[in-house]
């Protein structure tokens, strides 16, 4: 889970060029149904009904049209509840990128473009970081501090700015023996300017790929602390928690355990592959053979 | 060599005591570390007495230091939910864990050596294609969700195995499968990689010149070599099982470590919750230590000067 280039490489297709479309088209699903999910879902995430609670998927024996994937324990409607689900994974992902791939980036520029004391402050910091294994620090955190979104952020964003860290750090540090640095030092550009005018556009390429790479695993990462329940708490609807609950009732209704799976499965998988392809995209040299 | 060891000691002596800090803030984080640290029916010589033995009333640094003098020592505290010293309360446990785990990396290591060989020695064959399919999908797929899958499937419809608890081997397959999961893709396509890196190399066409059978030459000759990345690898997994254990023994009311933190947790059991994630730590950097410290002894090409 630590170690980004690696996991990436893995998912990476042989001799892949094509622009994966049914991956973005997922991704651009999920984005959707995040945006404008009230008037997309054909029914309230939290309509209790119960006189059509467990009811199948649609195209199962016993299912019902207006049901497309079935209903949970209180009649609410799996689709609906999909669709407000995606809208707190987007949320959360959104927020943990942006601050951890900030966070991650500002400190692997400085780590790499001062070197000396900076450079071993925020080393060892991203190694004590990456010593405290992501779940048990999650769970000390949520022991302390209220449940809900802010926490899983700031348990997201602690554990992944190693990520962007790490692998600015190493740009920059081949990034300023370049000529324009040097250039740009002599010539009296200031080092904040060097940094946004001249180090950011560099490192653009790289962050957006961990960021892409980053998405699908802060989806993983979002529903596994909400199926312990100590992420997301209900009334608010998340993957996880939909897993949670689809957990008592494992033995009459394989659905809510297999639908919201599927959603978070998918998610990861298509920002796994639209994150391949951009990597080779924008670096043909790092491409598998 | 013996420098490198010495550095490497010293890194893992610096993440373990930045892992303290780590809890020691996340205890300040909350308020009052004294309604943490105590139950909720202590009286008020208790959370007296308490104040001073965290030296509240002290400098920041002499409270760290108390804590840490106590965490050193393996002292946390008391659990309040099983009225035992929080850490010889997950030493207890740590078994289950490690038997875990190390299914699980059993498990991982049975399904990739084969599938990476042979996606090597039959490149762009349906073995290779398949195992490519399986490592996209894994990757995607949470263990936790593998778990509930597993029950839903082998235990309740063709009631194979059992679902929960600890006891006979039987107990152990489904959440061996579901922890073991994630790294199968991982290794697979490392071992497929340095597998084909060396089925091109000389000596390999030496032997198939001078008609050693394929088999021989593949399982053998080119796989002794090829492994040596997968060795390393494995150590790493296998910390990061520990990690994934605390999830899949939620799913498979597992009695280890993991199980008895989440619970914890719930219960407000703060000296337990510390406790676990410094034993985490602990073990997850020791892991890592050994394994690099076992570089030089696996690949004698790369030790350390």
């Amino acid at each position: 889970m630590t170690d980004i280039t690696r996991d990436a490489e893995i998912t990476t297709t042989e001799g892949q060029s094509g622009f994966p479309f049914i991956a973005a088209t997922v991704l651009t699903i999920v984005v959707v149904c995040a945006a404008f999910g009230p008037w997309l879902a054909p029914h309230a995430a939290d309509a209790i009904s119960l006189r059509d609670a467990m009811t199948p998927p649609a195209w199962e024996e016993g299912g019902e049209s207006g049901f497309l994937l079935g209903t949970d324990n209180l009649g609410r409607d799996i689709l609906s509840r999909i669709i407000a689900g995606a809208r707190v994974s987007v949320v959360i992902a959104a927020y943990a990128i942006l601050l951890s791939g900030g966070i991650g980036a500002a400190l692997g520029m400085i780590a790499g473009y001062f070197g000396g004391v900076p450079d071993s402050i925020i080393s060892r910091l991203i190694d004590v970081q990456m010593s405290v294994p992501s779940l048990p620090l999650a769970l000390l955190f949520a022991s302390v501090l209220p449940p809900g979104e802010g926490m899983v952020i700031l348990v997201i964003v602690m554990t992944y700015w190693t990520w962007y860290a790490r692998i600015v750090r190493g740009e920059v540090l081949s990034l300023r023996e370049r000529d324009f640095i040097a250039l740009a030092k002599v010539a009296g550009v200031s080092t904040p300017i060097i940094f946004i005018r001249h180090l950011t556009p560099n490192i653009l390429n790289t962050m957006l790929v961990l960021a892409t790479l980053q998405f699908g695993s802060v989806i993983v990462f979002e529903a596994g602390l909400s199926f312990l329940g100590l992420g997301i708490q209900p009334p608010q609807v998340s993957w996880g928690g939909m897993l949670s609950d689809g957990r008592n009732f494992i033995e009459v209704a394989w659905w809510l355990i297999t639908i919201p799976g599927i959603a978070i499965m998918a998610s990861c998988l298509a920002s796994n592959i639209l994150g391949d392809w951009l990597r080779d995209t924008f670096d043909p040299v790092r491409r598998q053979l | 060599m013996r420098q490198y060891i010495y550095k490497r000691l010293w890194q893992g002596a610096i993440a373990i005591v930045g892992a303290l800090f780590i809890v020691f803030i996340a205890q300040r984080l909350s308020g009052d570390p004294v309604a943490l640290l105590l139950p909720m029916d202590a009286t008020e010589e208790d959370f007296a007495a308490m104040r001073v033995e965290l030296g509240l009333d002290r400098p920041f640094v002499v409270q760290f230091g108390l804590f840490f003098s106590d965490a050193v020592r393996g002292d946390f505290g008391d659990s309040y939910l099983w009225n035992q010293p929080a850490m010889s309360l997950l030493l207890d446990r740590l078994p289950a864990t490690l038997e875990l785990a190390l299914a699980g990396l059993v498990f991982a290591i049975l399904l990739a050596v084969p599938l990476g060989v042979l996606s090597a020695a039959y490149r762009g064959g349906w073995i290779d294609n398949t195992a490519k399919l399986f490592a996209m999908l894994g990757q995607a797929m949470p263990g936790f969700w593998v778990g509930l899958l597993l029950i839903v499937v082998i235990a309740v419809k063709l009631q194979w195995l059992p679902a929960y608890g600890r006891g006979t081997l039987a107990h152990l397959i489904l959440p061996a499968i579901a922890l073991g999961w994630y790294p199968v893709a991982a290794m697979t396509r490392t071992l497929r990689s340095s597998m084909l890196d060396i089925l091109e190399s000389d000596y390999i066409r030496m032997e198939r010149a001078v008609g050693i059978p394929e088999r021989l030459i593949i399982w053998r000759y080119a796989l002794r070599n090829a492994a040596v990345p997968l060795v390393t690898m494995i150590g790493v997994y296998f910390a990061n099982m520990l990690g994934g254990a605390f999830v899949i023994e939620v799913v498979f009311a597992w009695p280890g470590v993991g199980r008895t933190v989440v619970e914890a947790v719930f219960a407000r059991d703060f000296p337990v919750v510390q406790a676990g994630v410094v034993l985490a730590s602990v073990v997850f950097v020791v892991v890592n230590l050994i394994v690099d410290l076992s570089y030089g002894f696996i690949d004698p090409r790369i030790r350390h000067d």
